[in-house]
């Protein structure tokens, strides 16, 4: 097995898809000649070309559109959004465009597209450069909504992602980018609607995705030296979501807390909640709990950036509440 | 009316045709107020009465490899591009039989077959899909040109400046054809546009452009010839924009008060339909022969108002079809 950085695997996930199909393009604001804003198209200009490997001028709405007219005749797109804050200018075309495409035209206009990029929040970015937005668009039925949290599921469901016929959300991880995992040297890749136990343990369910699932695996790290045992469901993509994975799991430790990147109110992990309460509430001994992001803007100073953001000792904390 | 005399007979039978598909899109969308004010449509319905040379010419031009993008007001532009009307008033009517099998409504009209890439209902967000679908054309290196129709409104969007940057910087094979019917809904264009005439906007993006009034259907179809194959020589995009005026309000539920009945009483002399039956009885088409040919349309629309009545709605095993594309 080598090992690989995130961003690596998702290079060689594009790199081979787009060997094999000559229909996949990557478009976005300096995927080409720069290399990538953050470097994860490296070198794939070389490779495919200008025809292939396309650099926008900035211009969100536009090419977003370019890529959902050209997946209306058969192409298929992986359109880069430097970062997701920005696919905010695109949303029209996102949810508007290629989320209904097919059901409005009866069926007729299948959307391969993929629209990729860094999400997430941290770095002390401020408030227009740090946020996660997965709930926005887990929120609209049409779209598929990926959050690879390891390089190796990074690869895998890229590539589903590219393969798929329907329009993918595929969001990564900027704080992930250089982070190193094992990913196997055979091609593989991993369905989406499929999460994964990372962490096996009888107490409590932690369930997550992205970058949350390092606060959830540190948290059980800690609660172990405390003979607490708990397990982590990384659901890996949202939409369509691993439900079962998640009963299954809570049958066994009949308690479940979410933590992820964004803001609480209508936040993907409310969803969650519901659906466990809705499924599995006989199993239940405590209420499902939460730990997101404060519900506000993100601070750029570093203290109130640390207090917004989730971490490991949250959900330590609310985990021992839970279990008192 | 100054009237051009067709020479002969070839363009006596082109005209005669042209006459035909707005005769068609008159009917049809007559057909379609009838059956919205008895609630047999819902939503909203835009129609295109009074705009009708502005499609027919403009599609005229296209072979069946080109591709068409309009709006929510696309009734006339899926007509004039061939669609059989039944199929289309059955949408009106969300019947299962439908160009988009009821999924759609009166602003989204798709047909995959006839490169009909839909009625788009954000105003502007088409035009940048248009760029999109000639750019595929050009990655392919297929020939086909694609025509996006859009108003004068849609010019003032992000969206619009976005698709022209990009269609002029890669070249892509898209004539914009801008439909000014100088009101966005209840907005006049003198209160929307800093620069009266937006075809100057392709100045800024180095663009071809051209600027026609819209009450003759040949010289629409001679000036979008040009830009069409201008596209297909590989030359880029040109924007059109085509002076017309829409007899109706902007939907059925608005009452037009915005502007007076001079106005549109003067417009209504200019009607498309009634300068193209002139022209024809000028090139020597005997007036009996024109009302026989509306009559065969009337009988075709209501043949088509019949379909879609008889039509079955929509399976309710659909709600939850076509969210998202099937295996392959
Ligand atoms: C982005 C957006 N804003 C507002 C609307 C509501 N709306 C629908 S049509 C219209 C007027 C558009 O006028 P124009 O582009 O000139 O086209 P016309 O209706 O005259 O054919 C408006 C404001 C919309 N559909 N999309």
């Amino acid at each position: 097995m080598a090992v690989l950085t995130y961003r690596e695997a998702l290079n060689r996930a594009m790199v081979e898809e787009m060997e094999k199909d000559p229909l996949i393009y990557l478009m976005g604001e300096e995927v080409g000649h720069y290399q990538g804003a953050y470097k994860v198209s490296q070198g794939m200009l070389d490779k495919f070309g200008e025809a292939r490997v396309i650099d926008t001028p900035i211009s969100e709405n536009g090419f977003a559109g370019i890529g959902v007219g050209s997946a209306m005749v058969g192409l298929r797109p992986i359109i880069e959004f430097m970062t997701w804050n920005f696919s905010l200018v695109a949303i029209d075309q996102i949810i508007n465009s290629a989320a209904k495409m097919n059901y409005m035209s009866g069926g007729q206009f299948p959307m391969p597209i993929v629209f990729r990029g860094a999400g997430g929040a941290g770095g002390r970015l401020g408030a227009q450069h740090s946020q996660a937005f997965e709930s926005w668009y887990a929120h609209c039925p049409g779209l598929k909504v990926v959050c690879p949290a390891t390089p190796k599921d990074a690869y895998g469901l890229l590539k589903s992602s590219i393969r798929d016929n329907n329009p993918t959300i595929f969001i990564e991880s900027e704080v992930l980018y250089g982070s190193k995992g094992e990913v196997p040297e055979q091609e593989y890749t991993i369905p989406l609607g499929l999460g994964e136990i990372k962490r096996k343990g009888t107490d409590i369910t932690i369930v997550t995705w992205s970058r949350a699932l390092s606060f959830a695996e540190e948290a059980a790290v800690i609660l172990e030296k405390e003979g607490i045992s708990v397990e982590i469901v990384d659901l890996r993509s949202l939409r369509p979501l691993d439900e079962n994975l998640i009963y299954e799991s809570v049958k066994k430790t009949n308690r479940a807390i979410v933590v992820e990147e964004g803001w609480p109110v209508a936040g993907f992990g409310a969803q969650i909640s519901h659906l466990i309460q809705k499924n599995v509430f006989s199993y239940l001994d405590h209420p499902v709990e939460r730990v997101t992001q404060m519900d506000v803007p993100m601070s750029y100073a570093a203290n109130l950036e640390r207090m917004s953001l989730p971490n490991a000792n949250r959900v330590a904390d609310t985990i021992r509440e839970m279990l008192r | 009316m100054v009237s051009s005399i067709p020479k002969d007979s070839q363009s006596v039978s082109e005209l005669q045709e042209f006459y035909r598909q707005m005769v068609l899109i008159r009917k049809f969308e007559e057909a379609a107020a009838k059956a919205y004010s008895v609630g047999k449509i819902g939503g909203f319905l835009h129609l295109y009465i009074g705009q009708e040379a502005v499609g027919v010419g403009s599609i005229a031009s296209l072979t069946p490899h080109d591709y068409i993008v309009s709006t929510y007001r696309d009734h006339g532009h899926a007509l004039a591009r061939g669609l059989h009307p039944s199929p289309l008033m059955a949408e009106l009517f969300g019947k299962a039989t439908g160009v988009s099998k009821g999924n759609g409504g009166s602003m989204h009209f798709f047909d995959k077959n006839a490169h009909f890439m839909g009625g788009h209902g954000i105003v502007g967000g088409h035009i940048s899909l248009a760029a999109g679908i000639a750019f595929a054309s050009k990655y392919r290196k297929e020939d086909s040109v694609t025509i996006c129709f859009f108003g004068e409104g849609a010019a003032n969007i992000g969206s619009f400046h976005e698709g022209l940057n990009l269609a002029a910087i890669w070249k892509l094979p898209v004539v914009f054809i801008c439909e000014n019917n100088h009101y966005a809904m209840g907005t006049p264009e003198y209160r929307a546009l800093a620069v009266k005439d937006v075809s100057v906007r392709a100045y800024a993006y180095d663009m071809a452009r051209d600027h026609i009034e819209g009450d003759e259907v040949r010289k629409v179809r001679d000036h979008v010839k040009v830009a069409v194959d201008r596209a297909r020589r590989g030359e880029g995009p040109t924007l059109i924009e085509v002076s017309t005026y829409r007899f109706r309000g902007h939907s059925m539920s608005d009452p037009a008060k915005y502007r007076t009945k001079e106005e549109l009483d003067a417009y209504k002399k200019k009607d498309p339909l009634m300068r193209a039956r002139h022209e024809l009885e000028l090139g020597g088409i005997k007036p009996e022969v024109l009302d026989k040919l509306e009559i065969d349309i009337q009988t075709q629309i209501d043949e088509a108002y019949a379909f879609a009545e008889n039509s079955p709605e929509p399976p309710l095993s659909q709600l939850h079809k076509y969210v998202y594309a099937e295996d392959k």
